[in-house]
């Protein structure tokens, strides 16, 4: 790790309702031992400059609110340290091809309007009984990794089928999908022909050309490609009437 | 103005919950700081508790055991009553969880997993690895996404509307308008999460300032037992970021840098299974003694436990290790120091969240009902917000379906939006060279340092002055920009007036209290005084500072006594 004194942010700015054109300000800040991307931010609107804006909140990486695109790659600022880039010179934009509100901030209701469509919801209409349902620990383990989904919109913002799609009712895309197959691999459930009808459909899992975009944008190493996959096979074995 | 009949403020489970339950009755809207799923309850980590009874070592648990050792570890501060609600409501609150959809851990016949946990006396609590939290929190918001409960998103809350003992509204900044927005409604619920941000090192995030706290309190609603702090034993040295007591329920060591297991001078029966804070206290009597490393931590070492342990019990802590301090826990020992973590104190409220205020509504972190005293245990927060959301919904929803409630008065809210409109218009114009930041900062340092871990009187009395200083400066705070959409400058300067009343608050409190009770921990009165403070503190305002009174606690069928473990 580096010992920088100080290093550069690169900001992307832009306010809408002022600007016409979005421009670059840079901010320089003093860099402390494992000082994040997002606590360089902090010392941003604290010190330098009140007008700056972002959306942060846990920073432990869990929340997924500052999904940001820092040096050409997708990553969450908090859980980014300085100290990775030896030069001290970091570029930092919004989540890109999203609706900028302001600066790093992004419109975020198309995609979780997106999210809501595929039914997110165990679905088990019999009668729970007095306890839990049984479940293996053979049958929990098919659901790692897609549990870990803190629904940042990386993935989202990667994808090519989403950049050429509308921002309402488009293309559903890599989280909401991964969503999908997050319930329909759960043995808890029962929802799989009832979601399979909206995810099946003209926006849904067939408009996944596997970039894997969304694999490498992910900052929770969730595989959304393989979930769409296993999606895909599961609506052709629907079609032939496998299940 | 935007009229509901329920508003529920906050979007993490407790809010969650109540939303759910008051739906059943009447018309509900959330106002959320955040997309609820960004919520501070996502970050728990280790459990929640419920006597299952799932555990081969579990078998003989009860929910009157689980009830017990919540009294105790609050060192009898706890009202019985209420811990024993929790307690009892437990186990039919994990289930229901379950059959929403929580992908909990399981055992291999299918069950529930429990790990054991600090200051418990079977292994009760209920995970799903160390994202126990995360899980819980997207089902709650997936239910609510299922039965099409109305959100609004970004409304950050700054006032509560109040006349006459009875609640009419809020009023909100929507942060991505800037605009001020009045919501007129008969009820309504706080869920909004403690005050971590009012400390130094605190595992909180960010939003967790207590804002919506000191806005009860300056409606005149009583602020319980605030001098009860948690500090975590285990956070990550730097950052502060949790690391899971599940670390320890799974067999972690804490190390001194002599190599010693130091808990064995402490606690040598339960070792790192004791409450939070004693390990909180132990540790940092090392560190105070030498013990420690650069004078500042301790470790906490997993190496024993096994990669695959490891990897399929606390991926979430080996991930933070790795990316804040470049540390794998299957390598190394990670460096740990005590932080705030918890507010145990409160709105004052009673079992089903009603408080003195006719229409108003509280549970969660940001409420004292209280089931956690002095002393909160692990596994039992995440309960906590789910046990009286649920219950405080359930009250809101009757008082609708029985029309216990007095009209409620747009007028009211009309006057406090004009109220508030002038107060931002004066921050606004607001001249000064203060810097809201450092006042924060210097408020944070003076409480994690001289109303911390160890507290004494010349200390406190100096916090007190301090935060008398800082209050006088902050009208000097003035704001760089006059932007409308996220002003985050704005944002941080109206929470920073509510962290200063908490912190006055806490500091007052903690000074009166002349002995030593759980987390709050007197070098000069260093015993439980059960003949002169076995009881609630409360704190009302006034214009000239806290009004501090006292009400008795709860006792069903436990007698205090002393607290060994």
């Amino acid at each position: 790790m580096s010992a920088l004194s100080t290093a550069t942010l690169k900001v992307w700015r832009f306010d809408p309702k002022v600007d016409s054109e979005p421009y670059h300000q840079s901010y320089q800040v003093p860099v402390t031992k494992g000082m994040t991307v997002l606590q360089g931010l902090f010392y941003v609107t604290d010190r330098l400059d009140g007008s700056l804006a972002y959306r942060s909140c846990c920073r432990a990486g869990v929340c997924g609110s500052c999904a940001m695109y820092i040096n050409g790659a997708y990553r969450l600022a908090c859980e980014t340290q300085i100290g990775w880039f030896p030069d001290g010179q970091i570029t930092i934009g919004p989540l890109p091809r999203l609706r900028v509100i302001k600066d790093l901030v992004v419109d975020l209701d198309p995609f979780f309007a997106k999210y809501e469509q595929i039914k997110p919801y165990l679905i088990n209409n019999s009668q729970p009984p007095g306890k839990e349902r049984y479940q293996s620990p053979e049958d929990r383990r098919k659901l790692n990794e897609m549990i870990d989904c803190i629904l940042c919109a990386s993935c989202y913002s990667s994808c090519p089928t989403v950049w050429m799609s509308e921002e309402k009712d488009g293309y559903l895309g890599p989280a909401a999908l991964t969503k999908a197959w997050r319930f329909i691999a759960d043995s808890r459930d029962q929802g799989a022909k009832e979601r399979m009808e909206v995810i099946a459909s003209e926006n849904g899992l067939w408009r996944c050309h596997t970039a894997f975009n969304c694999v490498e944008a992910c900052p929770k190493h969730i595989n959304p490609t393989e979930a769409i996959q296993n999606l895909k096979k599961k609506a052709i074995l629907g079609k032939l009437g496998i299940w | 103005m935007i009229h509901h009949q329920v508003i529920v403020v906050g979007g993490g489970l407790a809010a969650l919950r109540a939303a759910l339950a008051a739906q059943e009755a009447a018309d509900v809207a959330v106002l959320s700081m955040v997309y609820p799923v960004r919520s501070h309850s996502g970050e728990a980590q280790g459990g929640i508790n419920a006597a299952l009874a799932n555990n081969p070592d579990g078998r003989d648990d009860s929910w009157e055991k689980h009830a017990f050792d919540t009294i105790k570890g609050s060192d009898y501060l706890a009202d019985q009553d209420a811990a024993e609600t929790m307690a009892r409501e437990a186990p039919g609150c994990v289930y229901e969880m379950e059959h929403w959809g929580v992908p909990f851990s399981r055992f291999e016949d299918g069950t529930i997993a429990q790990r054991p946990f600090g200051g418990a006396g079977f292994p009760r609590t209920c995970y799903a690895a160390d994202k126990t939290g995360h899980v819980l929190l997207h089902t709650m918001f997936e239910q609510c996404v299922r039965r099409g409960v109305r959100f609004y998103n970004e409304r950050m809350v700054i006032s509560l509307v109040v006349e006459d003992g009875r609640c009419h509204g809020v009023i909100a900044l929507n942060l991505v308008t800037g605009e001020l927005e009045a919501y007129h409604a008969d009820a309504v619920f706080f869920g909004t999460g403690g005050a971590g941000r009012v400390y130094a090192r605190s595992t909180n995030a960010v939003i967790n300032t207590g804002l919506p706290m000191a806005l009860a309190y300056w409606a005149g609603v009583p602020l319980k037992d605030m001098e009860f702090v948690q500090f975590h034993p285990t956070t990550l040295y730097g950052t502060n970021i949790l690391m899971t007591e599940g670390a320890r329920g799974e067999g972690g060591y804490l190390i001194n840098n002599q190599g010693e297991r130091f808990m064995a001078r402490y606690t040598p029966r339960v070792m790192e299974l004791a409450p939070r804070d004693i390990v909180s206290r132990s540790i940092q009597t090392e560190v105070l003694e030498g013990r420690g490393f650069e004078n500042e931590y301790v470790y906490l070492d997993l190496r024993h436990l096994g990669k695959e342990k490891i990897m399929e019990r606390l991926p979430g802590i080996r991930e933070l290790a790795i990316n804040f301090v470049g540390v794998d826990p299957i390598e190394k020992p990670i460096p740990i120091q005590p932080g705030q973590h918890y507010t145990m104190g409160g709105i004052d409220t009673n079992i089903d969240g009603e408080t003195r205020v006719k229409g108003f509504y509280a549970a969660g972190e940001c409420a004292c009902v209280s089931v956690h005293g002095a002393n909160r245990l692990g596994g039992n927060s995440l309960l906590e917000t789910i046990v009286f959301g649920k219950l405080a919904g359930n009250r809101i929803a009757r008082a609708f379906s029985g029309g216990e409630l007095p009209p409620s008065d747009p007028a009211a809210v009309e006057r406090a939006y004009r109220a508030i409109e002038q107060k931002l218009r004066r921050m606004a114009t607001a001249d000064g060279h203060e810097n809201v930041a450092q006042i924060r900062e210097e408020m944070q340092q003076t409480m994690f340092f001289k109303v911390g871990i160890f507290r004494e009187r010349g200390e406190m009395m100096e916090a007190v002055d301090k935060i008398a200083e800082l209050r006088a400066r902050f009208p000097r705070t003035s704001l760089g920009h006059s932007g409308t959409t996220y002003n985050l400058e704005l944002m941080h300067k109206l929470e920073l007036e509510g962290m200063l009343a908490l912190a006055e608050v806490i500091a007052k409190g903690a000074l009166a209290r002349e002995e030593s009770r759980g987390s709050h921990f007197r070098r000069d009165f260093p015993e439980r005084d059960d003949a002169g403070w076995l009881k609630h503190t409360l704190a009302t305002f006034s214009p000239d500072g806290p009004v501090l009174s006292y009400s008795p606690v709860t006792i069903t069928k436990y007698e205090p006594q002393a607290r060994r473990y």
